[in-house]
């Protein structure tokens, strides 16, 4: 029997059930769509998460008071015994070679005052290197300035947001505004980012460091990041830095580094399990879809009884007969999974467009399995229905009323 | 050349056995036209099937062309039902959803013969039994008589030696039952051995080798 005759056959056998197959196509299109859903929604996940990550800038060390064991995540509050100050910073500029750039981090919550307009905003305390190790664009104006980190300039950038509650569509460059009891000039305005991981940057208003750290009253600085020149040179600045930090400080460990890639790895392995368990469900659907076909093939099978005895006496041995079988059970596998596959993609597109930053694509591996899977799930499926209709033994298959 | 020897078949119906065969003792030489009759139950369907390697005999030997029938493999048998045995029923076993053509050529679609090479018998076979014009119709279009017709191209189309009939006008009033008789006997003379199995004695007395079976058991035979 040549394989063109063999799918024909399969094909106008279908044709006989139309519903039901139609219905056992549905269950595995709708197994195989959730499949390719909930793959994109990780690998979407995973996407967002690696860009947010990017956007901090590649070969990033965050460097923070207080010694902790744990890996990966930030630790909330740490047992510092000494400060971190601008001064430790400086010396870590100045003391390890591999330091591109190094820019300290004081964080606060402050009310910010222009005219009878008041808002409270988070006050961001860095340096001028912070716009080159995040990556930061400036809409308007510039950045802040450059020079020591202990000059305290009364000088300040706003967050996209910020400018617009308090300014309007106006220039807010070189005008005075208050943040807490102080008078600031507005150097300039940041380009809209959006929610990071963490918090909005748009919500925030950038002041040199050290007058965040006076307006707050701290010693400590929040942490620094630290943007090393290679990647290979990321492991010996994390030493070099431990090293130095506990010179500084009396022999004392007291501070954390942290890589950029423990965090992301930490981030991949949750999102690793959640796409495992997402798997699960979608295979659990796939099976259901499997078992569905199963029925429609047996049904299939004892409503076509006289035709396979009939198939028998032309000619068409066993193997042939659970061939046609096989072959309709897997093109109604295949063809559900074809129609999952197409509308997984287009629930994936739509995820997409209504959250724009939020790209759901299918990897392409999700997409040779999910074909793979429905084929398989309809010969798995098929095969006892097939083989009851290749052993049905003629005689009485041809008497069936 | 059919040889029957000690042929036997028995079911189990419930807990009794049924002797569907006993010590059945036939020889139907090439081109031979044999009638089998009997009242139901009698075994005729039995035989029919056991010759057209559909069932197999419990014991006794069945020789085609003096193969042992009963030695061959189940691959061997579907090789000789396609090739060297054609089948006509009572109820026609025509596939619905096929047209007539779709029909006659479903033997040698499983045969895996070329789709080109496939139409054109099958379109020979149709024109033999008159029914060319009708070729796209699908059954449930055609009359009975029409349909058995069908069968019988879908029967020879292969090029079988031997063709057997299951009660072949049962289901067909007299004029179409007559014009099928009249068919067979047709393929008959173009040197098809045909074995008929009838309750109808206008059918079964035409044949010039006439068994009659009762209980499983040939109590008359009439050779020529």
């Amino acid at each position: 029997m040549r394989s063109a005759d063999l799918l024909r056959f399969a094909l106008e056998g279908l044709r006989g059930h139309r519903l039901r197959a139609g219905l056992s196509l549905l269950g595995v299109a709708i197994g195989v769509a959730s499949v390719i859903v909930l793959t994109s929604l990780g690998q979407g996940a995973r996407d967002y998460v690696t860009g947010e990550f990017t956007s901090l800038g590649t070969n990033l060390l965050i460097v923070l008071p207080g010694k902790t064991t744990t890996t990966g995540m930030i630790p909330a509050i740490g047992g510092t015994t000494h400060d971190l100050t601008l001064a430790d910073a400086e010396a870590i500029r100045r003391g390890v070679r591999a330091v591109r750039y190094l820019a300290p981090i004081g964080i606060g919550t402050a009310p910010v005052r222009l005219g009878s307009r008041r808002r409270d905003a988070m006050v961001f305390g860095t340096t001028w290197e912070m716009e080159l190790v995040r990556r930061f664009h400036v809409a308007i104006g510039r950045y802040l300035p450059a020079g020591e980190a202990e000059r305290a300039q009364s000088v300040c950038v706003l967050g996209a947001k910020i400018r617009t509650e308090l300014f309007g569509a106006a220039n807010p460059v070189g005008e005075m505004l208050r943040i807490g009891d102080e008078r600031y000039r507005v150097i300039g305005v940041m380009a809209p980012r959006g929610q990071g991981l963490g918090f909005n940057f748009d919500e925030v208003v950038h002041i040199p460091i050290a007058r965040n750290m006076k307006m707050f009253n701290r010693r400590s600085i929040f942490r620094m990041l630290v943007e090393v020149s290679s990647h290979d040179e990321m492991e010996a600045a994390k030493e070099a830095i431990v090293r130095l930090v506990k010179e500084r400080h009396e022999g004392e460990e007291d501070i954390t580094v942290l890589t950029q890639d423990a965090l992301l790895s930490t981030f991949g392995k949750i999102l690793d399990a959640l796409t495992a368990a997402l798997s699960g469900i979608a295979a659990i659907s796939l099976s259901v879809a499997g078992i569905l076909i199963m029925n429609v093939m047996l049904v299939s099978v004892s409503e076509r009884t006289r035709e396979i005895g009939l198939l028998k006496a032309v000619g068409a041995g066993s193997p042939q007969v659970l061939a046609v079988f096989l072959a309709e059970a897997a093109l109604l596998s295949t063809a559900g999974g074809v129609a999952g596959l197409a509308a997984g993609i287009g629930a994936a597109r739509l995820v997409s467009v209504a959250y724009p930053g939020f790209t759901a694509s299918a990897p392409p591996w999700a997409v040779a399995a999910a074909l793979g899977v429905s084929l398989s799930v309809g010969l798995l499926f098929g095969a006892f229905p097939a083989r009851r209709a290749a052993r049905l033994d003629p005689v009485s298959a041809l008497s069936r009323r | 050349m059919i040889e029957l020897e000690g042929l036997s078949r028995t079911y189990v119906v419930g807990d009794r056995p049924v002797h569907a065969l006993r010590d059945v003792n036939l020889t139907f030489p090439d081109g031979d036209y044999v009638s089998v009759m009997g009242p139901s139950g009698s075994g005729k369907s039995t035989l029919l099937n056991i010759l057209g390697c559909l069932d197999r005999p419990d014991s006794g030997s069945y020789r085609l062309d003096g193969r042992e029938v009963a030695r061959l493999s189940e691959a061997e048998l579907t090789l000789l039902r396609r090739h060297r045995i054609g089948f006509v029923f009572q109820t026609f076993h025509l596939v619905p959803r096929l047209s007539a053509l779709g029909n006659v050529e479903l033997p040698m679609i499983f045969a895996g013969v070329e789709p080109e090479r496939r139409a054109d018998r099958a379109k020979k076979a149709l024109d033999a039994v008159g029914l060319s014009p009708r070729s796209d119709h699908r059954p449930e279009q055609l009359s009975g008589g029409e349909r058995q017709r069908v069968a019988m191209a879908r029967a020879v189309v292969m090029g079988p030696s031997i063709l057997l009939a299951d009660e072949p006008t049962g289901n067909l009033d007299t004029a179409s039952g007559a014009e099928i008789v009249k068919l067979l006997e047709s393929m008959n003379a173009g040197g098809l051995t045909l074995v008929v199995v009838t309750h109808a004695p206008a059918i079964g007395g035409r044949a010039r080798h006439r068994v009659r079976l009762v209980d499983g058991a040939v109590v008359d035979e009439a050779r020529p």
